[in-house]
């Protein structure tokens, strides 16, 4: 068995981007990797591989889980016995309780809140919904969606336009007016503070060609930039916490910059920046994992690389040694931070993010609509702790049941998950026993994490050979720029005279001339009918997923927008 | 592959007409028609590839009548539906086909038995892909009035799309239609007070509406949809149509109606009566370029008013509009009127309404508070003019020229625009000076008006001075200036004369520095009987030779010439 060229181990949206990209222009990849799901990090579970997951990562080395909350608050109708978060692991402890009565109707008015979920119910149409370990969201005018669209993979996926921007102020989760449309619809401004915010957007817009507006702050901090910008108090807490999405110290170029980067994915496809990717954000490895094979990469699932083989003289790497022994010759191999040894590190500082999964009975900010995706910006609650980044998510993305959200917490690391993030979910949220006075949504499930983000780490920060490219694990930020970036320079680096994922021809446009088919190569051919084959497939499971729905949810006069298709507009 | 379908595009047309053809002979002959549904369905296949044949519809019609006759209402119910459904192919073909909107605006009202729910939910299907869709409006408005969807209903759906793109004026004007209630009969009684207009909104509504379009254009101020719709708010309705003055001249032996609008007198029975006695008599124009005129005069039957020792009671009734106005003419007068004034009318509280003051007043601190935000926003400049001129013209008076030298820069492309609007202004506050002051000289100098109007409004005066102006010429509204003994015109750029027509009582015309080149020019002269004095001191036409004796010639009545 021998491959000539590059070799990869597991896949995340880096790696599964370079091996796209090199199988694309004729690059031979073989995808090793160890666990039995694809994209690492950034994979999606159902709700019992989850569980599954939860249960591996306690041993797991470069996870550590901190702390579960327990499921005994899924006992309903013996409210007492919910004692709140008491520590046990009883994750997977069902009770066994038939809860048929209780059939959730996404159509139900704010009552469904007061409706129970059942935790075998979730356990049971767990398979149905795909939680991610990662929680972003795709800037429509981002590096991502970009090469989604230059590539063609976007046809592998569907998307929704994320539907609002809130944030929590003054102990409540407001909307953040953000595009023309909500500036006016707004009800939290005035009309002198609407202008205000909408002739500072503007001019952030172009910021560069206004430096006179600015340039007394380039050593000062974005928030003092604010405020002599005259923004009342409102203005400044949108801006600085929900648009550019910055801390306080932040320099006024870098906040001017983000502030930007918002405002020019705006209105590509909605009324919000973001897109999120239906089954979560796994589908996205997975795509450019199947651009990969539909152009001849080989994937072995529950395979590892034992060793490397250096070339004495270079220095460089000349093959792999499998966990079953074999050889495999590579010119390069590209390998997650993960699995890099710590021998192997030269005393890189790795920062960590903190994570939460919820699972929660309703909307943080209720609307007409109970189809809403939301990105929710929780400034620090006291100086110094970290801003937290907020994703809920409907039924619709189909990452969670019928009736229920799922919510991700993240934020830089300054402690555990749980020390950072529980401040945030104690006050947005409430505990499934109370009885109903409370508006605030009930958390059905948690679980907290912290995740490495080795982002900072460069190249030199390993002590590898110079054909062997370490891709760091997903980073804290909002957006995916930086895996796309750093997919860029490893894939330049590979194959430095190729083009970067160019466009892939539609599988109805490939003309069969004869068996031959020697028009662009003659891979092309085998390419194009796995890819007809794969397209088929997925088109079954997806629509064998789509007739097991129940009744798809449709709330009040407006229809659920349909998903945003993903094209140049 | 075009060529082929060209060619059976082309072989159908041709079985249609044929089709048609002996269908119509048929007819004739008073044989049964053979309008059957294999033309349906042929026409249906021209129709889906060009929706835009507006005689394969009416060919449809004629079959789908056709068929209503012979056939069930459950087999027209659904042959209708089938129907709605061939015509969503065609719209979206062509969401704005003129043929297939019509033809289902048709279908809806023949259906037995409509879903109107469903063709609304169509119609914002429609907006949502293109909210300026006129034809699906129209449809819509259509669906609404049958349907009786009640006005609520519809305002929350302008709400609606108003949220999510406030610069869509079709959706604004949509509201505005929805706010007004039906044109009832206006003319609420005349006597009481001329000029009521009850409010056209309620109070209630009208806050919420001010609310919801300062939101639009603070948000963004550039957008004109909003000022449009502030401007439609904040303006009153038409005038009401009435007689507004009458002038009886006992030495002209004329009468002269002045109307609160344009008419054409010669069409809209026009009666005068003379102590009494309906008077035969001829109405004429001020100019015989004015078919539409807020003035109109008649020459009275000699001797019927020229005895100064007697009182005539004059009455002049408009019948299409059962409306008259009394005018006495007592002994020894020479002349009377009986009219409203302007100021009496608040006749030039510009285009903005009688609303309440604190109403205007809060709405113009809106504007000022905005202006300080945006100082270069022409639509919040203009509209501050307007509001200032609705709350107090003669007050406001300076701010307002200010704010137009302001207008004028911030957008010069419009210039004359705004120099023509400052000119109405300045006429009009002029005129409120001079009936405040009781007095029939009119004086605007030095103003730089580019242009005149409300002309109707000086019937009355007498002496004329609009020197160191910018005026081209007189116009024809001019000839309205009925009792027009002194005009003043000098240090303008004049060059016609037209409206110094049939001026019986005009006496002395000083025209020094303008533009007044040729003879020709001053022809029009000769129908003012009474000029005795001309300064035409510092025009071209005094160059021309022999110019003196020219003119004499041509004015035999003028004793004192300036050249």
């Amino acid at each position: 068995f021998k491959l000539n060229l590059p070799s990869h181990s597991d896949e995340r949206l880096s790696e599964s981007v370079i091996a796209a990209a090199c199988a694309r222009v004729g690059q031979r990849v073989l995808h090793v990797d160890r666990r039995s799901y694809y994209a690492a990090n950034w994979a999606s579970f159902t709700f019992n591989g989850l569980l599954s997951w939860i249960d591996d990562n306690k041993v797991c080395t470069y996870f550590t889980l901190l702390f579960i909350t327990p499921v005994n608050s899924f006992k309903q109708q013996d409210q007492e016995e919910c004692a709140p978060l008491a520590e046990d692991q009883q994750i997977l402890s069902s009770d066994g309780e038939p809860q048929g009565e209780e059939q959730l109707s996404g159509s139900a008015p704010t009552q469904a809140k007061k409706k129970k979920i059942s935790y075998t119910k979730i356990v049971k149409e767990g398979r149905r919904f795909n939680i991610d370990l990662v929680s972003k969201l795709m800037y429509s005018r981002g590096l991502l969606v970009d090469l989604l669209i230059k590539s063609n993979v976007s046809r592998y996926a569907e998307f929704k336009n994320v539907s609002r921007i809130l944030t929590y102020r003054q102990g409540k989760v407001e909307q953040v007016p953000c595009s023309r449309a909500d500036v006016f619809g707004s009800k939290e401004l005035t009309v002198v503070e609407k202008r205000m915010l909408m002739k500072f957007l503007t001019f952030c817009l172009d910021y560069e060609q206004h430096p006179e507006e600015y340039q007394d702050f380039t050593e000062r901090s974005f928030w003092e930039f604010l405020q002599n910008n005259m923004l009342t108090e409102n203005l400044q807490h949108f801006v600085l916490h929900s648009i550019a999405m910055v801390p306080r110290e932040t320099h006024t170029e870098e906040g001017l910059r983000s502030t930007q980067h918002f405002l020019r994915s705006l209105g590509r496809y909605g009324n919000t920046p973001f897109l999120f990717p239906i089954y979560g954000l796994g589908e996205i490895p997975q795509c450019f994992c199947r651009m990969c094979a539909v152009f001849g990469g080989i994937y072995c699932l529950r395979h590892s690389v034992q060793c490397l083989v250096l070339d004495k003289e270079s220095g460089r790497c000349k093959a792999v040694i499998d966990t079953c022994g074999q050889r495999i010759s590579c010119s390069h191999f590209v390998v997650e931070d993960g699995y890099i040894r710590e021998e192997q590190r030269k005393g890189v500082e790795h920062k960590h993010i903190s994570r939460a999964v919820l699972i929660t009975d309703g909307l943080l900010l209720q609307s007409e609509s109970e189809q809403q995706i939301s990105l929710v910006t929780v400034p620090p609650l006291e100086p110094g702790a970290p801003a937290v980044r907020l994703v809920e998510l409907c039924s619709s993305t189909m990452t969670c049941m019928p009736g229920t959200y799922l919510v991700h917490l993240t934020c830089p690391s300054s402690g555990s998950a749980r020390e950072d993030l529980q401040p945030v979910v104690s006050r947005l949220f409430t505990k499934p026993a109370s009885d109903g006075s409370d508006e605030r949504p009930a958390v059905l499930w948690a679980v907290y994490f912290n995740m490495r983000d080795s982002t900072a780490a460069d190249r030199s920060g390993y002590d590898l050979p110079g054909n062997v490219h370490v891709c760091s694990g997903p980073d804290a930020a909002l957006g995916s720029d930086h895996s796309i970036r750093l997919a860029q320079e490893v894939f330049r680096q590979l194959a430095p005279h190729e083009e970067f994922c160019p466009p892939a021809p539609n599988p109805e446009d490939i003309v069969y001339d004869g068996d031959g088919g020697q028009g662009e190569g003659a891979g092309f051919s085998e390419a194009a009918q796995a890819e007809e084959g794969a397209a088929e497939e997925a088109e079954e499971s997806k629509e064998k997923e789509a007739s097991q729905e129940s009744s798809p949810v449709e709330v009040g006069e407006m229809p659920d927008p349909p998903p945003a298709p993903l094209a140049e507009e | 592959c075009d060529s082929l379908l060209v060619t059976a595009i082309t072989a159908a047309t041709e079985k249609v007409k044929t089709k048609r053809r002996e269908n119509r002979f048929r007819n004739r002959n008073g044989l049964k028609s053979v309008l059957d549904e294999e033309v349906l369905l042929l026409t249906q296949q021209l129709l889906s590839s060009n929706p835009d044949f507006a005689t394969l519809w009416n060919y449809r019609r004629e079959i789908l009548l056709h068929l209503e006759t012979v056939r069930s209402e459950d087999e027209i119910q659904r042959l209708y539906e089938e129907e709605l459904s061939f015509l969503e192919a065609c719209l979206k073909v062509n969401p704005k086909s003129y043929g297939s909107w019509h033809h289902r605006g048709w279908v809806s009202t023949r259906l037995p038995r409509p879903d109107w729910a469903r063709e609304l939910s169509l119609c914002e299907r429609c907006l949502s892909l293109d909210d300026r869709n006129f034809h699906c409006w129209d449809y819509r408005r259509m669906v609404v009035r049958v349907s009786g969807v009640p006005v609520d209903q519809e305002l929350q759906f302008t709400d609606r799309l108003i949220g999510s793109n406030f610069s869509n004026y079709s959706s604004w004007h949509y509201r505005s239609t929805l706010l007004e209630p039906p044109t009832s009969s206006a003319c609420s009684s005349p006597s009481t007070s001329p000029q009521t207009h009850s409010h056209r909104v309620c109070e209630e509504q009208l806050l919420k509406e001010y609310e919801l379009v300062q939101n639009a254009f603070f948000t963004d101020p550039n957008d004109q949809s909003a000022w449009f719709y502030y401007r439609w708010l904040l303006g009153r309705a038409e005038r009401e149509e009435m007689i507004s003055c009458v002038y009886v001249s006992r030495e002209g032996e004329r009468v002269v109606v002045a109307f609160s609008r344009p008419v054409n007198a010669l069409s809209v029975g026009l009666l005068l009566v003379v102590d009494g006695q309906p008077q035969q008599v001829n109405w004429r124009s001020a100019h015989p370029r004015l078919r539409h005129s807020p003035m109109w005069i008649c020459d009275l039957p000699p001797g019927t008013i020229s005895d100064t020792s007697n009182e005539h009671n004059l009455t002049v009734h408009w019948t299409e509009r059962h409306t008259h106005r009394d005018c006495a003419l007592y002994t020894g007068r020479s002349e009377s009127w009986c009219r409203d004034s302007a100021t009496d009318l608040e006749l030039f509280r510009s285009e903005l309404s009688v609303e309440k003051s604190s109403v205007l007043q809060s709405e113009l601190q809106s504007c000022t508070q905005l202006l300080e935000l945006e100082p270069q926003n022409k639509w919040c400049l203009l509209t501050i003019i307007l509001l200032m001129r609705a709350l107090d013209p003669l007050g406001y008076e300076k701010e307002t020229l200010a704010y137009f030298q302001t207008l004028k820069e911030v957008d010069s492309m419009r210039t004359s625009y705004y120099s023509d609007l400052c000119s109405k202004f300045m006429i009009e506050n002029t005129i409120l000076k001079m009936e405040y002051a009781e007095v029939r000289v009119f004086s605007l100098c030095e103003k730089n008006l580019s242009t005149l109007c409300h002309l109707d409004q000086l019937l009355l005066v007498t002496h004329i001075n609009l020197s160191s102006n910018q005026l081209l010429g007189l116009p024809p509204q001019f000839a309205m200036l009925q009792c027009l003994e002194v005009l003043q015109a000098d240090d303008n750029a004049i060059e016609n004369l037209e409206g110094v027509y049939h001026l019986s009582k005009l006496e002395e015309v000083s025209l020094r520095n303008n533009n007044i080149t040729q003879l020709s020019d001053l022809k029009i002269l000769t129908t003012c009987p009474r000029l005795a004095r001309l300064d035409l001191r510092g025009n071209p036409i005094t160059q021309i030779a022999n110019i003196q004796s020219q003119l004499a010639e041509l004015l035999p009545s003028i004793t004192e010439l300036l050249l």
